[in-house]
């Protein structure tokens, strides 16, 4: 049979990140606390409770619907969503359903084959449940505790049309979504669980499989590659794909069907009687947007003269681009150079965020970089002496202080010449071959001159002087 | 903080709690003695909405009417007794028993609130509060022989009234006379943030029995069948007093009226299977440990604590809400109540207030309403106000077999105060 394309839309939740929750005045910064120690009568459901909306929240949902070329709806109104549920506070979940606060977005995002625009379907703003713990696994566990601090918390689901293409793409989405909203300053990606997505993945012209349940980016490339080899595999063998709901497994990485009696509800929706229909056309017009990832981009172009590769690396996340922007006054060339490079591949290799590395002492290293004081190899050691005394809750060392302590500074030429003519008196058999035009023995010759400059010689300049002499000597 | 004793005769099972001492302070109300619907969340006493399902339930919280009346100086001596979460019309639908009339012992009080009214007839209460979904208030003022008023919707909080159906319902007050109900209201109410459906409508107002040239419309469709032929005369003859003090009465017409019912039982049945699936004995209220998977476990719960009527009333809602039902149930019953609000629109252009017999009959015999539907449409008169939002009133205007009958007077949006005085004018000539 013929592989047909891959079509994949996302359904994305993200937390706001409000003071206070949607429906009530409980603190939305629960995750230290104790269970159930952020909630009120309203946000456990207590019999005679009322929601009074949030209007933050609503302001946040607007950002980001404007951020996202959405269309507004003059008004729109809050239904019920009715499900049991043990950690479902009220019987029902408070969301939108016919009438979203926003619909008809788009988004930019560098797609497999170039830019490419992911429309929006709509934006609406719902409540989270509790959260249920269950004890041993869902199946065989004794008992279920369930903490209703996550009850309430406002979240905004983002559904896009079936425009991906690719699991690549679908993680690019993803990206760029998340810079937007950081950039929106609505919306904190570390916050576990703060975003979660569900995914409908088809071949073309073959049934639709929902995924639910992906709850990190990593885990949507690899749920959605999953289930497309999956499919792929069914369709080989000529069977075919049933259209259901699967949940993805992050620990195996894997999806599973699901088909359990809460998943074949009627939801019920109707227009919740306790809230009045929201019309926030006055809202909308007090809102300003901040500087975007794509406008970001543009200006470290033509303002810092970057290379379009270092400037989309550099705004893909607020804090970096701020970070990259506070360090990139000396040198702008080689303070991206330094933070796409070098400083974020040893973050990511530490798992660390930006935050882990202080500015300042960043700034100091580029500038003895900038200066020759030290070898690119000395200024990759300091990064990872910081980084590491970071890692284990230490204060770090300035670079200045790290490279007095090691004697990192950059080895001067009388030291250099000094150690080739050691070697040359040591390595005669090397020499020889040198001038018998075996070019290999001058690598030698090099590595053992580098190797008595204990590494700090500057490379380039090591090469020419120890030619010079060779030469000279001939 | 001064004190006082309650200790009460209640022969007619009024209560379902009453309170010894009761402690109040001074206000508008100091010591007056106000019996609370036992759906209205009281801090720190029991309230059940006579159901199982909430037995030793204890709100840590007020609801907003019980704070403004605790300010005000009120004595809240006691939760009131009703048919389970408001839903029924004779007090019958009880946890705790049937609730007795008390000019008749063997009749109904009349329901929702049935408790509230047959306290205060009794004399055991100075006034009482209630809550009306589809006449839970004026049906029990009328079966009873008192004054009890629907608030236009939106005019007191609901923050803290155990929803039955949160689109049609108010909390509202009962009192013998107008001028009681009258300062009961005006601490009742006013503007809560935490009700989203609150109006900043407060009411201070002075009674006026001067009711020259009031325009009265009495609408054909409320005096016909169904109505017991005594009661349409009784409240016929009421409006011609009104009359006979410079009112000017003209027949009219609520041809939606065809309506009112079947939309007001779909609408509060549908709010109602949503507004109670919250009752699944996680969070309060009695449960049982059972080894069994949370989906059997609330199962048994619910079956167990919800009574017949209840139960009955959360499958017809949960049915109306269906997906391949909403359409023909819950979408069409909102555009019934479109247009019973258009044609009450259409009306007040013309009249000021629309009078009607507030219930089709007296007072019927406990255990003689088998039939459930025969019980809905006991409710007939008194619905298409929920449905409106508009306010309504009950005051009793006369006497068919020993028992009380009730004129219905029902008034623009926030004119509640135009229908207290109406009362108050009838109530001064009739005493």
């Amino acid at each position: 049979m013929e592989e047909g394309e891959i079509i994949i839309g996302l359904e994305i939740h993200c937390q706001l990140n409000t003071k206070s929750k949607l429906f009530c005045g409980c603190s939305t910064d629960f995750r230290d606390n104790e269970p159930n120690t952020h909630t009120c009568p309203d946000c456990l459901g207590l019999p005679g409770s009322m929601p009074r909306l949030n209007k933050q929240a609503v302001m946040y949902a607007l950002k980001v619907a404007k951020a996202l070329n959405c269309t507004i709806r003059e008004d729109s109104e809050f239904s019920r969503k009715n499900y049991f549920y043990p950690d479902l506070n009220k019987g029902f979940q408070i969301t939108q359903h016919d009438k979203p606060l926003a619909e008809w977005g788009k988004l930019l995002i560098d797609g497999d084959n170039g830019e490419k625009e992911i429309r929006i379907t709509r934006i609406h703003i719902e409540e989270d449940p509790g959260r249920s713990v269950h004890m041993g696994t869902t199946d065989r566990g004794k008992y279920t505790l369930v903490d209703y601090n996550r009850a309430g918390i406002p979240l905004i689901e983002i559904v896009t049309e079936p425009d991906l293409r690719s699991p690549k793409e679908a993680r690019k989405f993803l990206n760029k979504l998340r810079a937007t909203l950081e950039y929106l300053n609505v919306f904190d990606s570390e916050k576990e669980g703060s975003l979660r997505v569900d995914a409908n993945i088809s071949h073309r012209g073959f049934a639709r499989v929902e995924v639910k349940n992906i709850s990190s980016y990593k885990g949507v490339e690899k749920a959605l590659t999953f289930e497309i080899t999956r499919q792929r595999n069914l369709l080989r063998r000529g069977q075919t794909v049933a259209r259901e709901t699967r949940h993805f497994v992050e620990a195996r990485g894997v999806t599973t069907s699901s088909r359990s009696k809460e998943e074949e509800n009627d939801y019920r929706y109707f227009p919740d009687p306790d809230l009045p229909p929201i019309r926030v056309a006055s809202w909308v017009d007090g809102i300003l947007l901040p500087e975007l990832p794509d406008a970001r981009r543009e200006r470290f172009i033509s303002q810092y003269g970057i290379s379009p590769e270092h400037s989309k690396t550099l705004t893909g996340g607020l804090k970096l681009a701020e970070f990259y922007e506070s360090v990139a006054m000396e040198d702008p060339g080689l303070a991206a150079t330094w933070t796409a490079d070098y400083l974020l591949g040893e973050l990511n290799y530490r798992d660390f965020s930006i935050d882990a590395m202080p500015a300042e002492l960043f700034k100091e290293l580029l500038t003895l970089v900038k200066n020759s004081a030290i070898t690119d190899k000395s200024a990759v050691e300091i990064l990872r002496i910081i980084l590491d005394a970071v890692k284990e809750g230490k204060n770090p060392e300035r670079p200045q202080e790290i490279v007095t302590r090691l004697g990192l500074a950059k080895t001067s030429g009388d030291q250099i010449t000094i150690a080739i003519q050691e070697v040359i008196a040591e390595q005669k058999a090397a020499v020889e071959d040198y001038h018998a035009g075996k070019m290999p023995a001058l690598n030698f010759l090099v590595g053992q001159v580098m190797k008595k400059c204990r590494g700090r010689a500057d490379p380039g300049n090591l090469n020419s002087l120890l030619k010079e002499i060779l030469d000279k000597k001939a | 903080m001064k004190k006082l004793s309650f200790h009460p005769d209640d022969s007619v099972n009024a209560f379902i709690t009453t309170i010894p001492e009761v402690s109040y302070g001074d206000g508008p109300l100091s010591g007056v003695t106000v019996a609370v619907k036992d759906n209205i969340s009281t801090r720190g006493i029991e309230t059940t909405c006579a159901s199982k399902i909430l037995k030793g339930y204890i709100p840590p919280f007020d609801a907003h009417v019980v704070t403004l009346l605790k300010d005000a100086g009120a004595a809240i001596v006691g939760k009131t007794n009703m048919d389970e979460f408001g839903m029924g019309s004779s007090t019958e639908n009880s946890a705790y028993g049937p609730t007795l009339n008390p000019l008749d012992h063997s009749r109904v009080p009349g329901g929702s609130s049935g408790g509230s009214a047959a306290a205060v007839a009794a004399g055991l209460v100075d006034c009482a509060i209630g809550s009306d979904t589809g006449g839970s208030i004026r049906c029990p003022a009328s079966f009873c022989g008192i004054v009890g008023l629907k608030p236009t919707y939106g005019r007191v909080s609901r923050y803290g009234l155990i929803a039955y159906a949160n689109s049609l319902e108010q909390v509202g007050p009962l009192a013998r006379d107008v001028s009681t109900l009258s300062r009961l209201y005006s601490v009742m109410a006013g503007y809560d943030p935490r009700d989203g459906t609150s109006v900043d409508r407060p009411y201070s107002h002075t009674l006026s029995a001067d009711i020259k040239g009031l325009r009265i419309g009495v609408p054909d469709d409320f005096f016909g069948e169904g109505v017991n032929t005594k009661v349409a005369e009784t409240v016929r003859k009421a409006v011609e007093t009104l009359e006979s003090l410079g009112a000017r009465a003209e027949p009219c017409s609520l041809p939606s009226m065809k309506y009112a019912l079947s939309a007001c039982y779909v609408i509060s049945t549908s709010e109602a299977s949503s507004n109670l699936a919250r009752f699944d004995g996680i969070r309060f209220g009695p449960a049982t440990d059972t080894p069994k998977s949370w989906h059997d476990a609330f199962s048994e719960q619910r079956k167990a604590g919800f009574g017949k009527e209840v139960r009955r009333r959360i499958m017809l809602g949960t049915f109306s809400l269906a997906a391949g039902y909403y359409g023909r149930y819950y979408q069409k019953a909102q555009t019934a109540r479109q247009m019973v609000r258009d044609d009450f629109d259409r009306l007040f252009k013309n009249y000021d207030v629309i009078a009607s017999p507030t219930m089709p009959d007296i007072a019927f015999k406990i255990g003689e309403m088998k039939d459930p539907l025969q019980m809905y449409l006991s409710d007939v008169l008194t619905v298409p106000a929920n449905l409106a939002g508009v306010p309504a009133l009950s005051v009793p205007c006369g006497r068919v077999e020993g028992m009380p009958v009730g004129l219905q007077l029902i008034g623009r949006r926030f004119e509640d105060e135009r229908l207290i005085d109406t009362a108050y004018a009838f109530e001064q000539e009739a005493v």
